[in-house]
């Protein structure tokens, strides 16, 4: 009977063995994570009144600790310039936690990261206040600004700009945007009721995972066929003297539907067509009998390659949307519809961005990449991220090609209100249709074409075809003229 | 049979010294808070203070008078566990709640019932003529909370409160007693036939079929606990004891692995019939997913709010006062656990589970050394459904395992735990008095059922762990 007692009493020891070692992993091994997890809000509570350090876009602060003057709440973060930057920044707030920068960079907005542990002994001995390390973007505040101006008031959108050789992030825009000291107020009741109003905005970019450019997913249209294009180069069945069918109207075996060409272009004017063609005039067909031809599977891997609900690496600090996808399960007119960018495929505008810079870059993706220089209080620079390759999503020769057709689609395709005079640049238009009249309108290239400096993506959401027209290429325009004149 | 011929030692003074501690640091922690409320030493904390070191001396009188040869750690454990509990809850009072006193009134009584368990019972032995009435008392204490008029109806989603005047009283948690006194005396009294019948399949030697017949009355017990009070945790507790005590009791590992099947059995129906028990799980394996989180009633924002705070506190806590346990819910009684780790660290944490750890330990010593199977497996069974219970509630908090309604024993705020716990020590001290003191061999007062009070395995009485 005791060595059973003995045997129970090692069960009960095993239990508690157990228990330490959850109790280690939950208060130290997986601390960081789980103070790092959006729902906390515990270190947002606790250095809510603290100085943070500014986050900075070419100078001045777009986030920043004021004194109040105050004993009970001596700081209040203030953004000088909310909405243009409210998608970024996010909002730290005592009701709502932080989100944005505010919430993926806290530890070292707050002071509190490893990098700043003498700042912080520093600051003990010498008995001065908390103060956090700055960050300073990569953001352009003119092309921020003026890309957010290029989005109606009352239009939803986005707008990414980026250097494709570096993966700086230039500039990232959308409308409903919001005003983050509404929410970052100390006055807690005032909070609490913006918030209640705020939530109420359809497609508002209160969550960089769920809306905006880094988390709105959307259909994106022609501008997909950038995918099957090298998807059909890959594969070596087609080259670029490649001639592809183009009937006006595709037929499928045993139902009554017909994938139809684009009414708005020549489309119509050739049975034939080469990648040329068929991109400058954005013609359904061709791509549609590619995707038949090389399968599901083809066109998805080759999304992968372009980061089609992969990791974006980890420069970029903002929470993103991973659902960027080309869908399962496809039969052959929802492979077709798919291959054009309707039906289920889906992408966020930054996927569409980081698409296209895969193709100005010689088929190499960089990381997306937000922040310039990590700064300590007494403005020593503690970090400098330097541009890192995320994957390489196609070959040089492929990538070149499709460069090509894509000036091609801007000097004399359907995109050529985003040609810049003296300037090769290349694009490509998309409009997916919604169903409901509306469309997904859509804008993606770079410039100049032969060394690519910068790259735009525009979707304008809802639009008929004439506004979005004018929304997206012409913007295009004056955001490339804009970088490359500085 | 050297032991025996050694004078035994009462260790009484072992004891004060240590309670002085425990006291010390109840108090002390007691004392932090306040002064981090800049409320120290006002009248309130003298009184509260002044209470407790009382009613902690005159219990160690009692054991001075009554059961001088007790074990000298458990008392001065259990106060410094209750202290920490008291001032824990204290913490946690919002500016008029009356949480801190009532759990302090709660540990007076609570003490008081214990002393009087000692002071009448003299011998935990008696017990054992209760066997068959604890087994109705303990039916009975399980049902009341499912009769109406007496019920206090569904608190939090489980059925397991009945309403004394103006207090709610959770009477599975006396019934888990009873429950091991039945088990004990059923047990000690035919562990031989349980042993020497049955067939035999490979190394395993299953009991013959109406030998099964406390198992399946134990699993059904659970098994009712757990679809007519919904408390998942309290099923798992009452099993667990009843698996440890048959073990001890036949040193047959095939009873284990009956019980586990028998477990593993119901769990799965369970999981897949009890809404529930599934919404328990679900909210283990996917607390961080975004329905998970929100759901209510069932979601993980309380486990997941407990995780945040104990990493808050990190290696060494906030301090006392310092952190924001208030932002757990049940941050005062399921999620004590959480308010600790968070404001006195891993260390202080490790410390705390230490002294369970140290608690039971003693408890299983004392099994070891008492002399009849009764008190053996009394004891043995206690101490393990106490260690069960830290596991069950610390391993929940921890998202070791899914989160259950069950208590944290002497920490949490509760009245019918602490009473229920406080019986427990009782009775542990009583055991380990007669474990440490000189043999007994006066036979117990006539009674029915008094056969055998003695020596039925001599040879163990010897054996030191």
């Amino acid at each position: 009977m005791n060595q059973a007692i003995r045997h129970s009493w090692v069960a009960a020891i095993a239990m508690f063995a157990l228990i330490f070692g959850a109790i280690s992993y939950v208060q130290v091994i997986g601390a960081d994570e789980l103070k790092a997890n959006p729902w906390n809000q515990r270190a947002v509570l606790q250095s809510f009144c603290n100085d943070r350090g500014a986050i900075i876009v070419g100078g001045s602060p777009v986030a920043e600790s004021v004194d109040t003057g105050s004993e009970t709440c001596a700081f209040q973060r203030t953004y000088p310039q909310p909405e243009a930057y409210a998608g970024i920044t996010g909002y730290f707030s005592q009701n709502f936690g932080a989100t944005g920068l505010e919430q993926s960079m806290g530890a070292e907005l707050a002071g509190n990261s490893d990098q700043l542990f003498l700042d912080r002994v520093g600051q003990l001995f010498l008995g001065n206040q908390p103060k956090g390390a700055s960050v300073e973007l990569t953001i352009d505040p003119e092309i921020q600004e003026l890309a957010y101006s290029l989005i109606p008031d009352g239009q939803r959108g986005s707008i990414v700009v980026t250097n494709p050789k570096t993966g700086a992030i230039l500039a990232m825009v959308s409308k409903p945007s919001y005003d983050p000291n509404l929410v970052a107020t100390q006055d807690l009741a005032a909070a609490d009721a913006s918030m209640n109003e705020l939530i109420k905005v359809p497609g508002i970019n209160l969550n960089p995972n769920v809306s905006g450019p880094t988390g709105e997913l959307l259909a994106p249209g022609s501008v997909f066929k950038l995918v099957g294009t090298a998807a059909a180069l890959a594969s070596g069945k087609y080259n670029k003297d490649s001639e592809l069918p183009n009937p006006a109207e595709l037929p499928f075996e045993g139902i009554e539907y017909r994938l139809p060409n684009y009414a708005g272009g020549n489309c119509y004017t050739r049975d034939t067509a080469s990648f040329a063609f068929a991109l400058q005039q954005s013609c359904n067909t061709p791509f549609a009998s590619i995707a038949l031809d090389l399968g599901r599977d083809a066109i998805a891997e080759q999304a992968a390659k372009f980061g089609f609900g992969q990791d974006m690496g980890d420069q970029l600090k903002l929470d993103y949307a991973r659902g960027s996808t080309f869908p399962d399960d496809l039969d052959g007119p929802g492979l077709a519809q798919s291959v054009i960018g309707q039906k289920d495929v889906r992408a966020t505008p930054l996927q569409v961005a980081l698409m296209t810079a895969a193709i100005a870059n010689d088929g190499v993706q960089m990381q997306p990449n937000l922040i310039k220089t990590l700064r300590s209080p007494d403005l020593r620079v503690i970090e400098e991220p330097q541009p890192k390759q995320l994957r390489t999503s196609t070959t040089p020769d492929i990538a070149n090609q499709i460069t090509e057709w894509m000036v091609s689609a801007v000097s004399e395709g359907i995109a050529n209100r985003a040609a810049v005079p003296g300037v090769q640049v290349a694009g490509k238009t998309g409009t997916a249709e919604l169903g409901n009249g509306t469309n997904n309108s859509w804008f993606t290239g770079f410039a100049p074409a032969n060394n690519p400096q910068v790259g735009v993506t525009i979707v304008m959401e809802g639009v008929d075809i004439t506004t979005g027209a004018q929304l997206t290429s012409p913007n295009a325009k004056r955001i490339f003229e804009a970088v490359l004149n500085k | 049979m050297s032991q025996l011929s050694t004078m035994p030692k009462p260790r009484r003074n072992v004891e004060l010294a240590l309670l002085l501690l425990a006291l010390a640091v109840g108090i002390g922690a007691n004392m932090l808070v306040g002064i981090d409320r800049e409320n120290a030493f006002d009248s309130d904390f003298w009184f509260q203070s002044g209470l407790l070191a009382v009613a902690a001396l005159v219990f160690h009188g009692v054991l001075r008078f009554r059961a001088k040869y007790a074990d000298p750690v458990i008392l001065p454990l259990v106060v410094a566990l209750n202290g920490l509990g008291l001032a824990m809850i204290h913490r946690l009072d919002a500016p008029g709640d009356d949480t801190g006193n009532n759990q302090l009134r709660w540990t007076l009584i609570a003490m008081a019932v214990a002393i009087g368990v000692i002071w009448f019972l003299k011998d935990h032995r008696v017990l054992r003529r209760f066997t068959f009435i604890s087994l109705a008392a303990s039916a009975l204490l399980l049902i009341l909370p499912l009769v109406p008029g007496i019920t206090a109806g569904e608190i939090l989603g489980a059925r397991v409160w009945i309403r004394l005047g103006p207090m709610t009283f959770q009477p599975g948690e006396v019934a888990k007693i009873t429950l091991a006194i039945f088990f004990a005396g059923y047990l000690s009294s035919n562990r031989d036939l349980i042993l020497l019948a049955g067939r035999k399949v490979g190394p395993l030697q299953f009991p013959r079929f109406k030998d099964m017949g406390p198992m399946i009355t134990a699993w059904l017990v659970s098994i009712g606990v757990l679809i007519f009070q919904r408390d998942l945790g309290s099923s798992i507790l009452f099993f667990g004891l009843f698996i440890v005590m048959i073990y001890v009791a036949t040193s047959r590992i095939s009873w284990v692995v009956i019980g586990l099947a028998l477990i593993a059995g119901g769990g799965f129906v369970a999981a897949q019939v009890f809404s529930h028990v599934q919404l328990r799980i679900d909210g283990w394996l996917n607390a961080f997913t975004p329905e998970v989180y929100d759901r209510f009633p069932g979601g993980s924002r309380q486990i997941i709010q407990g995780l945040f705070g104990m990493a808050n506190g990190g290696l060494v806590g906030t301090g006392l006062g310092q952190g924001r346990p208030d932002l757990v819910p049940f941050a005062n009684s399921d999620m004590i656990i959480a308010s600790l780790g968070e404001e006195l660290g891993l260390i202080g944490l490790f410390a705390v589970v230490l002294m369970y750890l140290l608690l039971f330990t003693r408890g299983f010593r004392a099994a070891l050394g008492t002399r009849d199977a009764f008190g053996k497996l009394l004891a043995c069974g206690l101490s393990f459904a106490v260690a069960l219970q830290c596991f069950v509630v610390i391993g929940g908090v921890t998202r070791l395992i899914p989160l259950t309604g069950l208590t944290t024993p002497f920490l949490a705020a509760g009245g019918s735990s602490l009473l229920a716990n406080w019986i427990i020590v009782g009775l542990l001290l009583m055991i380990s008095h007669t474990a440490r003191g000189p043999v007994d061999t006066t036979p117990l007062p006539p009674g029915k059922g008094s056969e055998a009070p003695g020596i039925d395995t001599p040879t163990e009485a010897v054996k030191h762990l």
